[in-house]
């Protein structure tokens, strides 16, 4: 069992498992999709931007656990962690649901990712800022899909619509936490490793806006209510079964060293 | 908890926007003695990528160094995708190619700075995609505008139509889209621009 030493936890440290867990977590909600997504280019998609996130996760959490310098790597923080200890933020553990709840998902968290992502290339963090150069090109594709399918669907038959916007409006009490910001991201910020937050939270504003407009969409507003606490880990239940289900394996034969 | 940033109207737009083309273009070989990276590059010349076999790691771009360091061969190598499965895959190849070379121990190191781009596939390599029915990348990498900008002509690597569409954003790999010749009607592989 990984059990996250608070005292040892920097800022640093906490905001760089809040960028692998996020990344790890949608990974394995698209992952889940795998023999389930409703066309085979739509399949191949899915898998795809699962794996860049994927290999985006470990590179954060291989960091991470190099600076907590308990002889960790990344694989024992994503499979050795319980919920509590995960940083995600809440959207991405939302379930899959119908196809334009999945799009919706991503979209609002591609929209954030790539602005937070180009701002990171600029971090005064040399390791922070190459890793954010490569995953800032996976991620303008992943926002192109998304947003593409978002208007498709928005813009599509009454049916499409209607479902679109019911998966907006049910996601988007989750989307608190993409422009609100905490001592760990101002303390990253006045450090100079990451952008400044509220730059961050306009440019998502302006991208989302930009889409669900074409989409013909109706943007919830932004003062509704928001759940927040995933990136201090307080989740939502969802987390706890996707954990179970991705961790099984290797909790199960944590010795194992061929698989 | 300090207070949200939801200010809407507030101008705040200062950080300057990063450019996704990379600029190293730096050839190799950059150091030691000539006459044996060449014999190096050679070698790795004939390590296929094992997704796409038609190309060598070098024309793909990946092989970022070759130098001798303490006396030892270093090779930086740098993956195509942060998910590419088969990274380690290529790295154990170049492993494996250089010792049976007559390199007995090849230290190969990931690197992930430049972030790899389409722009270094050599010509030949393009070439060799197009041959073997995969669309070369068209034109340079950058970074696209989300709505209204129009996909670029990927001309039909089997009939050379330009009449083309694209299915997919993703293809059977993450480099690749997947696109459809109206012309001949073939479906085929586009090697994407990053
Ligand atoms: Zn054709």
């Amino acid at each position: 069992m990984h059990n996250v030493a608070q005292k040892t936890q920097t800022p640093l440290i906490a905001y760089l498992l809040r960028l692998g867990d996020s990344a790890l977590v949608l990974g394995q909600r698209s992952a889940q999709l795998c023999g389930k997504a409703p066309a085979l280019e739509e399949e191949m998609a899915l898998m795809n931007v699962g794996l860049d996130l994927f290999g985006q996760a470990r590179n954060w959490l291989t960091y991470a656990a190099e600076l907590e310098g308990e002889g960790h790597d990344a694989d024992h923080l994503a499979f050795r962690r319980d919920a509590q200890d995960f940083r995600n933020l809440l959207i991405v553990e939302q379930p899959n649901g119908d196809f334009a709840d999945t799009m919706g998902r991503q979209f609002l968290f591609d929209a954030w990712h790539v602005h937070l992502l180009d701002g990171l290339t600029q971090s005064s963090d040399p390791r922070i800022a190459e890793v954010a150069a490569k995953s800032l090109k996976e991620a303008t594709y992943h926002l192109r899909r998304s947003s593409e399918w978002v208007m498709r669907l928005g813009d599509g038959t009454e049916e499409s619509h209607t479902r679109m916007q019911r998966a907006l409006d049910n996601l988007w009490r989750f989307t608190g936490e993409l422009t609100q910001f905490d001592e760990i991201d101002q303390a990253m910020f006045e450090a100079g490793i990451a952008p400044d937050p509220e730059i961050l939270a306009t440019r998502w504003k302006a991208t989302v806006e930009e889409v669900l407009e074409e989409a013909t969409l109706v943007r919830p507003s932004y003062d509704t209510w928001m759940y927040t606490g995933g990136k201090v880990g307080h989740h939502t239940e969802h987390l706890g079964f996707l954990l179970a289900e991705m961790q099984y394996l290797p909790r199960t034969y944590p010795d194992a060293t061929v698989w | 908890m300090l207070p949200s940033g939801n200010h809407p109207s507030k101008p705040v737009d200062d950080w300057p926007s990063s450019d996704l083309i990379g600029s190293d273009r730096s050839g190799l070989p950059r150091a030691g003695d000539e006459g044996d990276i060449d014999a190096v590059r050679a070698v790795l010349q004939e390590v296929p990528d094992p997704e796409v076999p038609v190309v060598s790691v070098v024309e793909l771009g990946i092989v970022r160094d070759i130098e001798w360091l303490d006396g030892r061969l270093v090779v930086s190598v740098t993956p195509t995708y942060s998910g590419c499965p088969a990274t380690e895959v290529i790295e154990q190849h170049i492993h494996e190619a250089l010792v049976a070379a007559g390199y007995p121990d090849p230290l190969i190191q990931r690197r992930l700075s430049p972030a790899w781009t389409t722009d270094w596939l050599t010509e030949a390599g393009r070439e060799k995609l197009r041959a073997y029915g995969i669309a070369p990348p068209v034109g340079s990498a950058s970074k696209r505008s989300l709505v209204g900008q129009a996909d670029p002509v990927v001309p039909c690597p089997l009939c050379g139509s330009e009449a083309t569409e694209r299915v997919s954003e993703f293809g059977s790999t993450a480099c690749k889209a997947l696109y459809r010749c109206r012309d001949c009607l073939e479906p085929f592989d586009y090697f994407k621009c990053l």
